[in-house]
């Protein structure tokens, strides 16, 4: 009965940049409905390659992925995939490359096939929910950090996913740019892996803890566990609060 | 930085069809740059005097910029009277002033203006996006449209990164000089904005296709022509009729 619940499956997966170092070795992770990954790890253990492969925008080097149960192995299945699976990038920037907020939102819905004027009612209604209201006609390059990292999830969001990756959503906010993202996650129903270092965001927003090391991905249990679990990490000596 | 200084749509001609302006702006150019009499070039830099007013432009910002470019055609007075042949007017040292070299100098000036002017007060006064909107919808060819629309979102972000490695020479001490090290640096300044500027572009690529891009991009603005439209039509190419219709009066 399991296997039904399994959304995301890497089995056995490799991968090395092209100067040879290995990233990914033997990888074997599954990601079940409902599920709210938090992955953690060393900068360049790999977590944003991981991301990448599961969407096919890096090819591994051998191993196998399933993505609702079915095999995913060339550019065609990756691209029914990444329908269903939305990738939120580290840098808004590189998201954002519309010149106005409303088309950049409307732009994966446009690929989608809807047409111009659905792509601007979903949008607009989208901003309505979000609390992005008025934020339709302005220019992309002129937003805020903060404002640039709730539209870039937002034109994600928009496209309906039922699985979300978030490559380091919290880093380099301010309190209550952290907080709004952070609200908009925790009442997202879907599955989602979050990859960051930001323990407090990670507890509030996830269910399980997972980390990266030496290539592979090993669960570290549910996120309630996450105080016990993270004072193990350097960032543990950070002082820091728990709302939990 | 780019800025867009002159958008204000309270203003009629901001308020007309971007495609309408698009096109009359280019054939009203074709018709000035093609003019050669005084008179008729005069009358040219007088509409587009008028275009500018009802257009609402900032006139502290279009002086700047009008300063700007006449810079350039300043020069232009410099070499041309001396450099032309033809009847001389007067003698400056070894060099002649020819009446030719004054006429043909008089011409540009006016020319490039009133052809400047215009562009300012129809094509300066509309946000690049809707342009490029604009330009699609007048068949241009797509990709040229979008490497407009990308460049214009990215010259930014590029100026930013500059802007930072800039910055993070100058905190280590760097003094620009005429020397190796200083040159060597401004290759390395320029090199490393090179680079990042393509991975960048590999990111975006990669987040759009994340989001199903393949390879066709879809139009948002829906333009349609307005009664205001139909009106200004008519007084848009009588303007460019009758100012051939001048340039042919005065030449016979």
């Amino acid at each position: 009965m399991d296997r039904h619940n399994i959304i995301i499956q890497l089995e056995h997966i490799e991968f090395s940049y092209p100067n040879g170092r290995s990233v990914l070795k033997d990888l074997d992770f599954k990601l079940k409905s409902a599920q709210k990954i938090g992955l953690i790890g060393h900068n360049g253990s790999g977590k944003s390659t991981f991301l990448q492969i599961m969407v096919g925008l890096i090819k591994a080097s051998s191993g196998t992925i399933r993505i609702f149960g079915e095999p995913v192995k060339n550019e065609k299945d990756f691209r029914k995939v990444r329908k269903e699976i939305g990738l939120v990038f580290q840098n808004a920037d590189d998201q954002l490359f519309s010149p106005t907020v409303l088309e950049d939102v409307s732009f994966g819905l446009l690929n989608q096939g809807k047409s111009a004027e659905e792509a601007r009612n979903i949008s607009l209604k989208l901003f309505e929910d979000l609390d992005l209201k008025g934020f339709e006609d302005r220019v992309t390059y002129k937003l805020s950090g903060g404002e640039k990292r709730l539209v870039a999830l937002a034109t994600v969001l928009v496209m309906e996913p039922k699985v979300l990756l978030l490559d380091e959503p919290f880093s380099g906010l301010d309190e209550a740019t952290r907080e709004r993202i952070i609200q908009i996650l925790s009442h997202l129903n879907i599955s989602y892996i979050i990859v960051s270092h930001e323990y407090d965001s990670l507890a509030q927003t996830t269910t399980d803890i997972c980390s990266m090391k030496n290539g592979r991905i090993t669960f570290d249990g549910d996120s309630s566990a996450l105080h016990s679990h993270f004072h193990k990490h350097p960032g543990g000596i950070i002082q820091h609060k728990h709302n939990r | 930085m780019i800025s867009e200084f002159f958008i204000n749509d309270t203003f009629f001609i901001q308020r007309l069809d971007p495609r309408l302006r698009i096109v009359f702006a280019t054939a009203y150019s074709f018709a000035v740059a093609l003019f050669a009499h005084l008179q008729t070039l005069i009358t040219a830099l007088l509409i587009s005097c008028m275009m500018l007013v009802m257009a609402g432009v900032n006139f502290r910002v279009l002086a700047k910029r009008l300063l700007a470019f006449n810079s350039l055609v300043l020069l232009l007075w410099l070499v041309l009277p001396i450099t032309f042949s033809g009847e001389a007017l007067y003698y400056i040292g070894p060099f002649t002033i020819t009446r030719e070299g004054v006429l043909f100098s008089a011409q540009i000036t006016l020319k490039s203006n009133a052809i400047m002017l215009a562009f300012i007060a129809l094509i300066a006064t509309t946000p690049v996006s809707v342009i490029g909107h604009a330009l699609e919808k007048l068949f241009i060819p797509q990709k040229i449209v979008h490497i407009l629309l990308l460049t214009y979102r990215y010259v930014f972000v590029i100026e930013q990164e500059y802007q930072r490695l800039i910055r993070a020479i100058k905190t280590r001490g760097f003094i620009p000089k005429t020397n190796i090290h200083t040159y060597k640096t401004y290759a390395y300044l320029m090199g490393m904005i090179f680079i990042r500027s393509v991975d960048r572009a590999q990111r975006v690529y990669q987040a759009m296709i994340c989001r199903g891009f393949e390879g066709k991009f879809h139009s948002m603005d829906l333009f349609a022509l307005k009664r205001q439209d139909y009106i200004c039509l008519p007084f848009m190419t009588t303007t460019i009729i009758g100012l051939e219709v001048l340039e042919w009066i005065v030449t016979i």
